[in-house]
């Protein structure tokens, strides 16, 4: 790769081993894809949950840390992506001290290097969209799809060394998604149904991830007559992510590249159809045989107006099965104050914050709690759970809390 | 007759070389999605793997999918030794270039043809990531 005379000096150490070895891990991934160059960064996602990171990846920033020494921090804002636990409910998760005891440590070391702890995977919501254009260094698939394909952002998925590595540095490797002729489409979807539900939008990015298959595949999309909303397009692109690890998508007349077909696509792509049978074929995949333990809606972290919908579908409810429902802290004190916290826990349900299902030792909250029938709305939480040892079942907002109800899915 | 060793250029490579056993799926991979990374196996139950174990094995697959954790998970996974001996992908995404990067684990990626139907499961292989190369020996 190119270096200028900045890169070299830091490569040289001449900004201390920290740095340094943040340049060298960007220049083994850069010189893996071909990079010619870095590109400046501006703003960087830290996905670090400690299921992730076990004790190795803890003791790992931890070195880090000290190395820092108190004199090396982030140079361009570096938030995080949600932690492995709320805190404040971990008992009720059942989450053990060894669990806790490793987020605080991992909390601890990103503090020392001047992380911003958001805990958030909504962060193009709550915290700061990116604008189009704009170079970033996001984690997380859902941040990165979101980001790309709707506010015409450009990031790669950075997992989380990498990402804490462009935060250090304030650049990443000039390859992938940073380059305009990597985000041209490569294959065309026409859509020949409307979604209705969060469920729906994101079974259709689950169809729509597995035709695309691959991180380098770019769909452009057509078909889709109205304008959706965040939260829509939230599930829609966390699902493809999810499904396809497909970080781009274009949609004709709606997203910031594609004002036209012709805009980021030329003649002769591959052509797929997706019609009502496809996502009710996904959905249909994940049902099982109805009885459900636990309910939870998370993967993405929920939206205040999300948050606004359960609340109401929860009023006069008593929930025979646990229900969850997580969210950012930039959001929950908001959904406090506006009451929807009480409604949602008075019907039995339970708000957290800070963490995302998925992310918060999933394996062993199931076995502790005796959850293995999941009812959600969320495509990307069924797609991952399967892994964990979960039956996942996919279902509408209201279907999930008529379940928390009666136990199970009809 | 001498058999010759048959050889496949990868487009991309990371690592040190490495011999071992390969473990061949038409199927994608996440360290999160498909793995039970306390046992060292498949655990996806629609995984063409699954119940396998992947540990000290080159496994050759499809192409990566889902989620950034495999940067963390494969890490984590060598710190315990619990981790396949090297990864070969016909297609790869950035999460497990720099998770390998991390983990110090060698990997080829981009082939001219499925590298999946080219080797056969349990067939001893190569991967040289200084020439490119993933060699059958046997």
């Amino acid at each position: 790769m190119r270096l200028n005379d900045e890169e070299q000096d830091i490569l040289a150490g001449k900004s201390g081993s920290v740095a340094r070895q943040a340049l060298q891990h960007q220049l083994k991934v850069g010189e893996f894809f071909g990079a010619e160059d870095f590109v400046p960064v501006t703003q960087a996602h830290i996905m670090a949950d400690t299921e992730s990171l076990g004790e190795a990846g803890v003791r790992w920033l931890e070195e880090i840390a000290t190395a820092a020494n108190g004199k090396v921090c982030v140079r361009v804002p570096t938030i995080t992506d949600p932690r492995g636990t709320d805190f404040a409910k971990a008992s009720f998760l059942r989450h053990t001290s060894t669990m806790i005891e490793l987020e605080r440590r991992a909390i601890a070391a990103f503090e020392r290097l001047g992380v911003t702890m958001t805990d958030t995977c909504i962060n193009y919501q709550t915290i700061q969209a990116p604008t189009r254009n704009e170079h970033v260094a996001f984690g997380d698939t859902g941040v990165v799809i979101y980001s790309n394909s709707v506010c015409g952002a450009r990031s790669n998925f950075e997992g989380g060394p990498s990402a804490l590595a462009a935060g250090l540095t304030a650049r990443t490797p000039r390859y992938g998604f940073h380059l305009p002729a990597q985000r041209v489409a490569n294959l065309h979807v026409r859509v020949e149904c409307a979604p209705a539900s969060l469920n729906e939008w994101g079974a259709l990015g689950g169809v729509i991830g597995r035709i695309a298959g691959n991180y380098w595949a770019v769909p452009v999309i057509e078909g889709i007559e109205k304008s959706p909303r965040s939260d829509e397009l939230k599930h829609f692109g966390a699902a493809m992510a999810s499904f396809g690890s497909v970080a781009l998508f274009h949609v004709v007349g709606l997203t910031p590249e594609a004002g036209r077909l012709s805009d980021v696509a030329s003649a002769g792509l591959p052509s797929y159809r997706v019609a009502r049978d496809d996502i009710d074929a996904l959905s249909h995949s994940y049902r099982a045989d109805g009885l459900v333990d636990v309910v939870v809606f998370s993967a993405p972290q929920l939206s205040l107006y999300e948050l606004r919908d359960l609340a109401g579908l929860c009023e006069g409810r008593h929930f025979a099965v646990p229900l969850l429902a997580v969210t950012s802290p930039q959001i929950k004190p908001d959904s406090d104050r506006l009451g929807y916290t009480a409604r949602i826990e008075a019907a039995g349900g339970t708000v957290l914050s800070g963490m995302c299902f998925y992310q918060s030792y999933a394996r062993e909250i199931a076995e502790a709690n005796g959850w293995k029938r999941l009812a959600t709305n969320s495509a990307k939480l069924v797609n991952i759970l399967g892994g964990y040892g979960y039956c996942p079942m996919l279902a509408s907002m209201e279907e999930c809390v008529d379940a928390a109800v009666s136990g199970k899915l009809t | 007759m001498i058999a010759t060793a048959r050889g496949f250029r990868a487009r991309q490579s990371m690592g040190r070389t490495v011999r071992g056993l390969a473990l061949v799926a038409q199927d994608g991979f996440s360290a999160r999605y498909d793995l039970d990374r306390i046992a060292g196996i498949f655990s996806r139950h629609n995984h063409k793997l699954a119940g396998q174990s992947y540990v000290g094995k080159i496994l050759i697959l499809h192409t990566a999918k889902g989620g950034v954790a495999s940067a963390w998970m494969l890490h984590e996974m060598a710190s315990r030794g619990v981790i396949p001996l090297a990864l070969v992908f016909n297609s790869v995404n950035p999460i497990l270039a720099q998770g390998a990067a991390l983990a110090d684990l060698p990997m080829l990626a981009g082939f001219d043809e499925d590298i999946t139907a080219a080797i056969p499961s349990g067939s001893e292989v190569e991967v040289n990531p200084h020439e490119r190369l993933l060699t059958v020996i046997r």
